[in-house]
C-alpha cells in the first residue's frame, strides 16, 4: 500500500544543533502510529516539520506521494494534515460549541460568506454538537472554553481537530498535564476515533501503557534521530531501545560527544 | 435566542423612533446640531469597533480615512457645485479612495505583529496629515477652506435625517457583517490568531477585508462630518479624531457594535456640558482634564465599557434563572 505519509532524509538544524536528523519514515494510511522517546528527543519538532509549523534544513515532507516542501501550515492543513497542539490551544473567551463551530466552518468552506447570519448555517452547528458528544464534552456546548478544566480543553482541542476532517490527525500528548481520572477519557475518544477505520493517526505520547494499547506501530526518537520503527512487540523486545529508556545509551551517548 | 432578539430591536426601534420625532417635538438648534455630531461620531466609532472590538487590531491611524472622507467631499462641493448628486458621488469617491488606501496598507502592514502595526499606523496617517499641509493648492493647508452645501441640507433638520438614516444603515449592515460566518472569523482572529490559521482560515486576508470596511465606512463619517461644518481643515487628520474613537469605542464597549454609539454619544454630551461649565467656572476651560477624569472612572468601574457591562449583568441575571437554552450560542 502507498504509504500516506513519508519524509526522506528530514532535518532540522538550529545553529549548531540538530534537533531532528535524517529521519527516513513512512506509514500506511488508516494506521495508528505512536512517537516516543525521552524529553528533548524531536518528537514535537518532528510533528513541527510534519505539519509546515517549521520548515527543513534537509529533507522532505510527502503526503500521499505529494512534495509538502512548498506547503504552508494553513495549506497542509486543507491538503488533509491536522494537528494539535501540546500546549491547550482553543479560543478562550468563546464557547465550546463556537469554538468547534469555527472549526467546521473551515472544513466546509464557508469562509468569505457576509451577508447571511452564521446561526442559518444550522448544519455546522449540527455537526459541531455531534463532535462535541463524540469527544464526551455533551452539556458543556455554552460553557467558555478558559472555564474548562484541562482534560476538557484537550478534549475540545481533539473536537475542533477532528471538525477539520483531515485524514491524517497528528497528536501531540494529547495527555499532557492531565491528572490520572482524566486519562482514560480521552484513551477513549482516540480508541473511537480509530474504531471509525478513516483515519490514520500519528500519536505523541510518553504513557507506555496508553502507547501499548493502542498503537499499530511505534516508532523511537532519540537524539534527533529514527532509533527504531516496528510493531509494539518488536519495540519492546528492542535492546537498543530498552537501553535507551534505560539510561545506558544515553549515558554512552554523552561520552561519546 | 428569538426572544431576546426580537426584544433587542424593538429597544433599538423605540430609540429611532424617538430620535426621529425629535426634531418635530423641539425646536432647539443647539440639541439638533449636537445629535447630528453624535450620530456622525458614532458611525466613525463603530467603523473602529469592527478593527478593535472584532478583529483585535489597534490602528492609531483612523483619522486618515475620516480626513479622505472630509477632504474628498469638501474638495468635490466646492470644485463642481452644491449639489445632492455631487454630494453623493463625493461620497462614494472618497469610499473608494478609503477602501484603495486601506487594502494596500492593510496588504503591507497587517502581517505584522499587533505593535507594530499600531506604530506603522500612527506613521502613515502622519504622511497623511503632512500631505494635507503641504498641498496648498487643493486644501489650503491648515487653515483649511469653506464650502457651500447643496441647498437641501440648508434646513439642520434635513441634515439630521440624513445622519440618522445613515447611522441607522451603517448600524444594519455592521451588524450583519459581524453576525456572518466571517465575521465569526474575525472574532477568532482576535481571540488567537495562529490559532484561526492553523484552521485553515487566511487570517490575513480576514484583517485586510476587515480594515477595508472600516475605512470606507470612516471615510462615510468623515464626509458627514464635512458637510456638517461646511468647512474642512487639517484637525479632520489629526490624531485626535483616532483618539476620539478609541475613546468611544472603549467607553461605550469594545466588540458590541452598539457600544461606540453609547460612547460616542457620552463623550460628545460630556464635552458638551463641560465646555459649556466653562462660562461660569474657568477651570473648565480645560476641560479635557475632565474629560480624562471620567475617562480613568470608565475603565475602572467598566473595563468592558458601558454596553459590555450592561450585557454582561444581563447574562448572569439570566443564567441564573434558568439554564442556557439550546441553539444558542455565544
Amino acid at each position: 500500500m502507498e504509504p500516506i505519509i513519508r519524509t526522506e532524509n528530514l532535518t532540522i538544524r538550529f545553529g549548531g544543533h540538530t534537533a531532528v536528523s535524517h529521519v527516513n519514515f513512512e506509514m500506511p494510511p488508516r494506521h495508528l502510529k505512536s512517537i516516543i522517546g525521552p524529553n528533548g528527543a524531536g518528537k514535537t519538532t518532528f510533528f513541527n516539520l510534519l505539519s509546515g509549523e517549521l520548515r527543513p534544513t534537509e529533507g522532505d515532507v510527502f503526503f500521499k506521494g505529494e512534495s509538502m516542501a512548498s506547503l504552508s501550515a494553513v495549506a497542509r492543513t486543507r491538503k488533509g494534515l491536522g494537528r494539535s497542539f501540546q500546549i491547550t490551544n482553543v479560543f478562550p473567551n468563546l464557547t465550546v460549541l463556537e469554538n468547534v463551530r469555527l472549526a467546521v466552518q473551515s472544513k466546509e468552506k464557508i469562509r468569505y460568506q457576509m451577508v447571511r447570519h452564521f446561526l442559518h448555517y444550522k448544519q455546522l452547528i449540527e455537526e459541531a454538537e455531534k463532535l462535541i458528544a463524540l469527544v464526551l464534552l455533551d452539556g458543556k456546548e455554552h460553557a467558555i472554553a478558559s472555564q474548562l478544566s484541562h482534560g476538557e480543553k484537550r478534549k475540545l482541542e481533539i473536537a475542533m481537530l477532528l471538525a477539520l476532517d483531515t485524514e491524517v490527525l497528528l497528536l501531540d500528548e494529547p495527555t499532557a498535564g492531565m491528572s490520572l481520572e482524566e486519562v482514560p477519557a480521552i484513551l477513549d475518544v482516540i480508541r473511537k476515533i480509530k474504531q471509525t477505520g478513516e483515519k490514520t493517526i500519528l500519536l505523541i505520547e510518553h504513557k507506555m501503557d496508553m502507547i501499548l494499547d493502542l498503537s499499530d506501530s511505534i516508532m523511537v526518537l532519540f537524539n534527533g534521530k529514527l532509533l527504531a520503527d516496528g510493531s509494539p512487540q518488536e519495540i519492546m523486545d528492542n535492546e537498543t531501545v530498552q537501553n535507551a529508556y534505560l539510561g545506558g545509551l544515553y549515558d554512552e551517548n554523552l561520552a561519546e560527544s | 435566542m428569538k426572544t431576546k432578539f426580537q426584544w433587542n430591536t424593538l429597544f433599538l426601534g423605540v430609540i429611532v423612533l424617538v430620535l426621529a420625532v425629535f426634531p418635530f417635538v423641539s425646536d432647539s438648534r443647539t440639541w439638533t446640531i449636537l445629535l447630528t455630531q453624535i450620530f456622525i461620531f458614532s458611525i466613525l466609532a463603530m467603523s473602529y469597533d469592527i478593527l478593535l472590538g472584532y478583529t483585535g487590531i489597534v490602528s492609531f491611524g483612523h483619522a486618515m480615512f475620516f480626513g479622505m472622507g472630509a477632504y474628498t467631499t469638501a474638495v468635490m462641493l466646492k470644485r463642481m457645485e452644491p449639489s445632492i448628486g455631487v454630494f453623493i458621488l463625493s461620497i462614494v469617491c472618497g469610499m473608494l479612495i478609503a477602501a484603495l488606501v486601506s487594502f494596500f496598507i492593510g496588504l503591507l502592514t497587517l502581517r505584522l505583529k499587533s505593535h507594530f502595526f499600531a506604530m506603522l499606523t500612527l506613521a502613515v496617517s502622519g504622511l497623511f496629515l503632512v500631505l494635507a499641509e503641504k498641498w496648498r493648492t487643493v486644501t489650503q493647508g491648515n487653515d483649511g477652506f469653506t464650502f457651500k452645501a447643496p441647498e437641501f441640507f440648508k434646513d439642520r433638520m434635513m441634515f439630521y435625517f440624513v445622519t440618522l438614516i445613515c447611522l441607522v444603515l451603517v448600524y444594519l449592515l455592521l451588524r450583519r457583517f459581524v453576525n456572518s460566518p466571517f465575521g465569526r472569523v474575525l472574532v477568532a482572529v482576535r481571540e488567537n490568531e495562529q490559532r484561526t490559521r492553523s484552521l485553515g482560515f487566511n487570517t490575513l486576508h480576514y484583517k485586510v477585508i476587515a480594515s477595508v470596511v472600516a475605512g470606507v465606512i470612516a471615510s462615510l463619517a468623515g464626509s458627514l462630518y464635512a458637510v456638517s461644518l461646511r468647512f474642512v481643515n487639517t484637525s479632520v487628520l489629526t490624531m485626535d479624531i483616532t483618539l476620539d474613537a478609541l475613546l468611544m469605542t472603549i467607553i461605550g464597549g469594545v466588540g458590541t457594535l452598539i457600544g461606540p454609539i453609547v460612547g460616542a454619544g457620552v463623550i460628545e454630551l460630556t464635552q458638551h456640558y463641560l465646555s459649556g461649565l466653562a462660562k461660569d467656572y474657568p477651570i473648565f476651560e480645560r476641560w479635557i482634564i475632565f474629560f480624562g477624569i471620567v475617562y480613568i472612572l470608565a475603565v475602572i468601574f467598566f473595563p468592558r465599557g458601558i454596553v459590555g457591562t450592561v450585557r454582561e449583568k444581563l447574562w448572569k441575571r439570566k443564567t441564573k434563572t434558568r439554564p442556557v437554552g439550546k441553539g444558542e450560542v455565544s
